[in-house]
């Protein structure tokens, strides 16, 4: 199974990720036959196979409902690309 | 087309758990602390950082769910939903999609066609976001928003209901009772001024008598009932209007515009909804047993229709009046320790009940207020019930002092001892009160002497009047016809 090059430029977009022309092709490319091994694996039987959801023999990693000390709102800021009045500074949000 | 038509209306209720901790890191959950001072590696979204599960969380979700009449899952887990936004650092949220943990549940609401189910299709555990916070007036037109990521990580359930929601009042009236139930089962506090319940709505409509489902619209985020009552309203007459008119409703997301009562298109574009789940790989499954869902069950608090069924049978209210005391959890326990209290078995429960429902909820609904915001507390009530008994003041008087504990939380005892207010029962004095309202109103006297025996009620509420309410009514009627029979000879009956 092929993915279009539409596809790929949407998956891209919605990841926010700003690709190349050589990168789009490379990817397109890529993908596709990532896909095309997909079948091959689809060819094998699990109608009796219960689906993994997980992949790591654990179940219920729980903790106790106990506060922490946090960051330090200097901490929290530091690596922000811009920051005021104890915030994080972003373009504004227009939507909702 | 037809002229009439039906609302069809789904709720998503987010609500914020009670947990002092957030769902995968140890930050607290405490509202309105300094921007950006109960953050960490984990809620913040630094690579490399791993969540774990607050316990707490999955058993305040299972308990919610318990109390809404769902099936809990037996095997749940965790997906990433993907987008991205200013509040949500990861650029995806941890949620659970197809795998839930509670579905196929009810809620059940007072109609005036009766009760009514409304389907409670699935409720999950996720993460809440963090707020977008105005900063000064200064800076408010600035071309920029300001994050603050205490809220990120709060733990929240959203409850997706069927769309069985039939009209805006029906919409409040879940709201309210799920409110209730989630505070009684004390999962969480559901503190509206604080944002820990947001509704968004999904509203279409349809001709009247129809089974097709129209095409829906959502409304994102309403803060409060008015909202999601008003936003219902305005939003099915707009798609109602546009129908008639030959349009087609577009399926979108809309803003509600509380200043203006408008619903305004957001114009999100497809793309924004195309989350692109995955099982999150960081969280290993829920995989519970029969007795761990049990052992919670059997842990459930009492919920509002059964404590409303107890007052029914235990102290002879009608279905009204217990529902009115069960609606908030705080009132009802105001009720029952002030019911406790007083000590006078059935009898004394309906006397509690009538204060609680019309002078309490009077003043509360004057003040806008909650009863938690009073200094009111049950003994405040039994010691004025007890005045009233005993004869020390009048039931009139009582209405003044009790308006005053709210307001002040003094006891009715100080009340009653500072203002003057203690019932005149001393018959020489209230003998002297009656000779001069006799005085003064010669036509009263006149009637009595035709025999009118009405005149005596008219003086003894002369004699209240002349004493601001304070004379005892049975002894101001005793001594006003004793006196009347004295000035003028006639006795009536
Ligand atoms: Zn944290």
């Amino acid at each position: 199974m092929a993915i279009s090059r539409a596809e790929v430029e949407h998956i891209a977009r919605l990841a926010r990720l700003g690709l190349s022309e050589e990168e789009m092709e490379a990817l397109t490319e890529q993908l596709g036959r990532i896909l095309a091994h997909m079948e091959v694996l689809r060819q094998v039987d699990t109608r009796d196979v219960p689906p993994t959801y997980h992949v790591l023999p654990l179940q219920n990693v729980l903790r106790t409902d106990t506060v922490q000390e946090s960051l330090s709102q200097e901490a929290a800021l530091r690596n922000a690309p811009q920051a005021e009045a104890g915030a994080f500074k972003v373009p504004k949000i227009t939507e909702g | 087309m037809s002229r009439e038509y039906e609302i069809v209306v789904g709720l998503e209720v987010h609500v914020e758990l009670a947990t002092k901790s957030k769902i995968f890191c140890g930050c607290s959950t405490a509202f309105g602390a300094e921007p950006n001072t109960q953050t960490c590696p984990v809620c913040l979204g630094m690579p490399g950082t791993l969540p774990v599960l607050n316990q707490q969380a999955l058993e305040y979700a299972i308990r919610a769910g318990l109390a809404l009449n769902c099936t809990i899952n037996k095997y749940s887990k965790f997906d990433r939903k993907q987008y991205f936004y200013p509040d949500l650092p990861k650029g995806y949220q941890i949620s659970q999609h197809d795998l839930p943990l509670c579905e196929h549940g009810y809620v059940e609401i007072d109609t005036p066609e009766g009760p009514r189910r409304i389907g409670i299709r699935r409720i999950h555990l996720e993460e809440d976001a963090g707020k977008n916070i105005h900063a000064g007036d200064n800076i408010a037109s600035a071309q920029a928003s300001y994050i603050d990521l205490n809220r990120c990580g709060v733990p929240l359930i959203e409850i997706v209901t069927e769309p069985d929601i039939r009209s805006p009042e029906e919409a409040r009236a879940f709201l309210e009772k799920l409110r209730s139930i989630l505070i009684y089962a004390g999962v969480s506090e559901a503190k509206l001024q604080e944002g820990q319940m947001r509704a968004d709505v999904n509203v279409s409509v349809r001709p009247k008598g129809s089974t097709a489902l129209g095409t829906r619209t959502e409304l994102k985020n309403l803060g409060s009932f008015r909202s999601v009552v008003r936003a219902i309203e305005y939003e099915a007459r707009r798609q109602w209007e546009a129908l008639q008119r030959g349009e087609e409703i577009v399926q979108e997301t809309r803003a509600f515009d509380e200043e203006r009562g408008i619903t305004l298109s957001l114009r999100s574009k497809e793309e924004a909804h195309d989350y692109r789940y995955f099982p999150e790989p960081d969280l290993p499954p829920i995989v519970l047993t029969d007795a761990e869902i049990e052992r919670i069950r059997a842990q459930l608090p009492e919920l509002p229709d059964a404590r409303k069924r107890r007052y029914m049978e235990a102290y002879g209210l009608s279905a009204y009046d217990a529902g009115v005391i069960v609606r908030d959890k705080a009132v009802a326990d105001f009720f029952e320790a002030a019911v406790a209290a007083y000590g006078k078995g059935a009898e004394g429960a309906k006397t509690v009940a009538n204060w609680v429902i019309n002078e309490l909820a009077r003043i509360l609904n004057e003040k806008n207020a909650e009863l938690a915001q009073t200094p009111l507390t049950p003994d405040h009530l039994v010691g004025m019930l007890k005045l009233v008994d005993a004869g020390t003041i009048s039931g009139k008087i009582a209405k003044d002092v009790f308006a005053e504990m709210v307001e002040t939380g003094k006891s009715a005892e100080e009340i009653v001892k500072e203002k003057g207010l203690v019932q005149l029962t001393d018959e020489a004095a209230l003998a002297e009160i009656a000779l001069q309202v006799i005085e003064a109103n010669p036509k009263a006297v006149e009637d009595w002497k035709k025999g009118k025996a009405t005149a005596a009620q008219f003086l003894v509420g002369q004699m209240m009047k002349a004493t601001r309410g304070r004379a005892n009514p049975q002894l101001a009627n005793k001594v006003i016809r004793a006196k009347l029979a004295e000035v003028t000879g006639v006795t009536n009956e």
